[in-house]
């Protein structure tokens, strides 16, 4: 049950992509319901399957491969994997990705490529669960490329936009740099242990046996592989390309830069998680927490809906894999369950708002107006109650306020951090989970009053704004319902008791003894000394920020513009994204334009100077040869053919055309014989 | 009186043959060449004869004489058919005017 069950769901989304990208045109209604059902049935199958594997089946892990390709004398598995966490991460993709295509038919009503974008979201929904789903680190590769195709493909739905056919183009390339770090990391595990799979890989580094012999070659390997989670979860300093893919519709976002595809990183190093050293772990960390903090200033400045809630992404994103780094590992991977719930949330709701603005903005023929600007939005808190309330609850769970699943995962994510600096005194990485977690609840709540409350920034757009329809709203319900925590834990504060963290359990390390982070046990303590006071810090914080975002946005008691000009070089960096793109641009850009010239000149100067001189040298050459041709060789012939026509026009004479003459020459050859024979 | 010889017809003979190779060598007119071809056939005529009274050859040499003296009559005719054709292609029996196998 636990192989075929898991290949059903990993083929339906991919029978219904091949389904409407060949007949989909045809089908009614564009093929949307063929997409959707496949899905439901994909999502009913993973709450099966998980319910299944948590009563009957908790500790045990299922896997079954079969030979794929043979190269000599390796040969390459194809397998799928069910463990606790596979099965959770199953079901959480499944279900924003069913919900997002309920909330497509809404939202992508009337678009040009509706069908397209449905079977794109197909072969999205099958790359991820296959990233899921396998057991082997080559195949996980693979859907990892195939996620980031789909990715490129529907951030450029719009490609006739060149800023979404630019951002396609940036997601992609942005990817592959981390990609390619993943695939050193893949292959100097295969030289060392002749497989990809992690089973095998993780019992022969438990055996003894190191990457060329070497532990620095391991933590090498962990921090290559956590490349590419680097590139697909938008950590610093890849995180560049998650604002721009903003681009897509924003379904999209929801699905694949909010919950899913970005979590893949986080889902990666949790899979690569026994063979990490603590170096390798140390780094992830700290990449992790830089992430979070840049991408949370970055945020308290934009004015775009979605870059807001692109940058917290990002910022939510840097947690989870500070979470994995310090140990903290189901903390880490229930941040990215709830995170998926309520960030999901937070992006359709901001789609039914685009969607509202778009609307009321078609219907006064406005087409310069941003409907993605909250600077144009305010005070749509009365013609959007669904959305706005459903809003608030996200907005709300991802401040970490109690009672949501929000305050559980990041509650633990600071007392983890917080057990991790009392043990190993790294103590700026608690400090930058407590400021994230302020920065955080301020611009969320900024978001939302800029948003939903106050005056309207236009009356006529704001009256013309309405509730988005039922598809649409149904799936904001259901997020909004899954972000409490009743869900994951039934104490609101504390997620330890629940069965989420009785399900995944922080595996034991492989790596060396000398080399392992701190151990289980020893961290497992001090996270539980720690953990009121972290979660009275993280609700004291929380509230400063939520307070801070009311007293300026809400009550106006401080004013933005002053708090802006006060806080001088840190907000113009702040809104100029700390300038990531502009440095990028310089280094790499023009950086590859100096390469360029310089390889023009070279190109223009060597080698066409090579190419030139060698024609050069040629022609002389054969210009002697030239000479030698028609002076020697033709002089030899031509000396031939004259010596014979002079000849011939010498003996040509003696040929009179006279018989007399001729009758004379043979009387005196005659007499000329006869004189010399007698 | 001296007795005529074999050598006096043989001289007879050699001079009719040099007359006759004169004519052929040094007339232009083809008619005249022809003339010389005639005469040299007779000098060989007076030779054959003049072998046949004079040696054991008995009438063997005559026979001949009368063979070519037939022939000549016959070579005569049918030269001089050739010559008219010649005269109408090239308007002139002059040899030295027909020399289109000029190297």
């Amino acid at each position: 049950m636990f192989t075929q069950l898991p290949l059903v769901i990993l083929l339906l989304p991919l029978l219904a992509f091949v389904l409407i990208i060949f007949i989909g045109k045809r089908l009614p209604r564009q093929g949307d319901w063929l997409a959707t059902g496949f899905m439901a049935v994909a999502f009913g199958l993973s709450l099966f399957l998980l319910i299944t594997k948590l009563t009957a089946h908790a500790d045990e892990v299922f896997s079954h491969s079969i030979t794929w390709v043979v190269v000599g004398s390796q040969t390459i598995n194809f397998g799928i994997m069910i463990d606790n966490l596979a099965a959770v991460m199953l079901l959480v993709v499944t279900l924003v990705s069913l919900l997002v295509h309920i909330f497509s038919m809404g939202y992508m009503k009337d678009d040009v490529r509706y069908s397209r974008y449905f079977g794109i979201l197909g072969l999205f929904s099958f790359s991820m669960l296959g990233i899921v789903l396998t057991n082997n680190i080559l195949l996980m590769y693979v859907f990892w490329e195939l996620v980031g195709i789909s990715s490129y493909l529907l951030i450029g739905h719009w490609y006739e936009k060149k800023s979404a056919s630019n951002a396609a183009n940036k997601a992609f390339i942005v990817n592959r740099v981390g990609d390619f770090g993943m695939f050193i990391g893949i292959m100097i595990l295969f030289f060392s242990f002749s497989s990809f799979a992690f089973e095998t890989i993780f019992s022969s580094i438990e055996a003894g046996q190191l990457p060329f012999g070497s532990e620095g070659w391991l933590t090498a390997a962990g921090v290559l592989i956590f490349c590419g989670a680097v590139g697909k979860s938008a950590q610093f300093p890849l995180h560049v390309w998650l604002p721009d893919a903003m681009e897509g519709p924003t379904p999209v976002s929801a699905l694949i830069h909010a919950a899913t595809m970005v979590a893949a990183g986080v889902y990666l190093v949790a899979r690569v998680f026994p063979m990490l050293t603590a170096d390798a772990l140390l780094i992830i960390a700290y990449i992790g927490a830089i992430t979070a903090l840049i991408a949370a200033t970055i945020a308290i400045t934009q004015f775009d809906i979605k870059k807001v809630l692109a940058y917290s992404t990002i910022s939510q994103l840097g947690y989870m894999i500070m979470a994995l780094g310090v140990g903290a590992y189901t903390a880490g991977f229930m941040h990215l369950v709830t995170h998926a719930a309520f960030k999901a949330g937070l992006f359709l709701g901001a789609g039914s708002v685009i969607y509202a603005m778009h609307a009321s903005l078609h219907k006064l023929h406005d087409h310069k107006t941003d409907a993605q600007d909250v600077r144009n939005m305010g005070g749509l808190k009365s013609k959007m109650p669904v959305t706005y309330w459903t809003f608030l609850i996200f907005t709300l769970a991802i401040s970490g306020v109690p009672l949501t699943s929000g305050f559980l995962s990041k509650d633990e994510i600071l007392a983890g951090t917080l057990a991790f600096s009392t043990l190993s005194g790294h103590w700026l990485l608690p400090l930058i989970g407590f400021a994230v977690a302020g920065l955080t609840a301020f611009y969320m709540f900024r978001l939302l009053i800029l948003t939903f409350h106050g005056t309207p920034a236009d009356d006529k757009i704001q009256s013309g704004v309405s509730e988005s329809p039922f598809v649409m709203t149904i799936p904001l319900i259901v997020l909004a319902a899954l972000s409490l925590f009743v869900f994951y834990s039934f104490n609101p504060f504390g997620a330890s008791s629940g069965w989420f963290y009785g399900a995944i359990e922080r595996p034991l390390s492989v790596v060396p003894e000398l080399l392992q982070p701190a151990a289980y046990s020893v961290f497992y303590g001090a996270v539980s000394s720690v953990h009121t006071t972290a979660m009275i810090l993280s609700i004291l914080i929380a509230a400063g920020g939520i307070f801070m975002a009311f007293s300026v946005y809400q009550w106006k008691k401080i004013s933005a513009d002053a708090l802006a000009k006060r806080a001088g070089f840190l907000y113009k960096g702040s809104i100029n994204k700390w300038y990531f793109d502009d440095i990028y641009n310089t280094l790499f850009l023009n950086g590859s334009h100096v390469v360029m010239r310089a390889l023009r000149w070279f190109d223009e100067t060597i080698i066409d100077g090579i190419v030139n001189g060698a024609a050069t040298v040629t022609t002389f050459i054969s210009r002697i040869s030239g000479w030698v041709d028609n002076h020697i060789v033709d002089g030899l012939v031509n000396g031939t053919a004259t010596t014979a026509d002079r000849a011939g026009a010498l003996l040509s004479r003696i040929q009179s055309g006279k018989v007399q003459t001729y009758l004379l020459y043979v009387i005196f050859s005659f007499l000329i014989l006869f004189v010399f024979f007698m | 009186m001296i007795d005529p010889g074999l050598t006096h017809f043989l001289i007879v003979g050699a001079i009719l043959f040099a007359l006759g190779l004169m004519a052929i060598l040094s007339k232009r007119n083809t008619i005249m060449v022809l003339m010389g071809v005639e005469l040299i056939l007779n000098a060989a005529n007076i030779n054959l004869v003049a072998f046949s009274r004079f040696t054991e050859l008995s009438l063997n040499g005559q026979m001949i004489g009368l063979f070519v003296i037939i022939i000549a009559a016959a070579e005569a005719a049918v030269a001089l058919a050739i010559v008219l054709n010649v005269y109408n292609r090239y308007n002139t029996i002059n040899l030295d005017q027909i020399n289109l196998m000029k190297g």
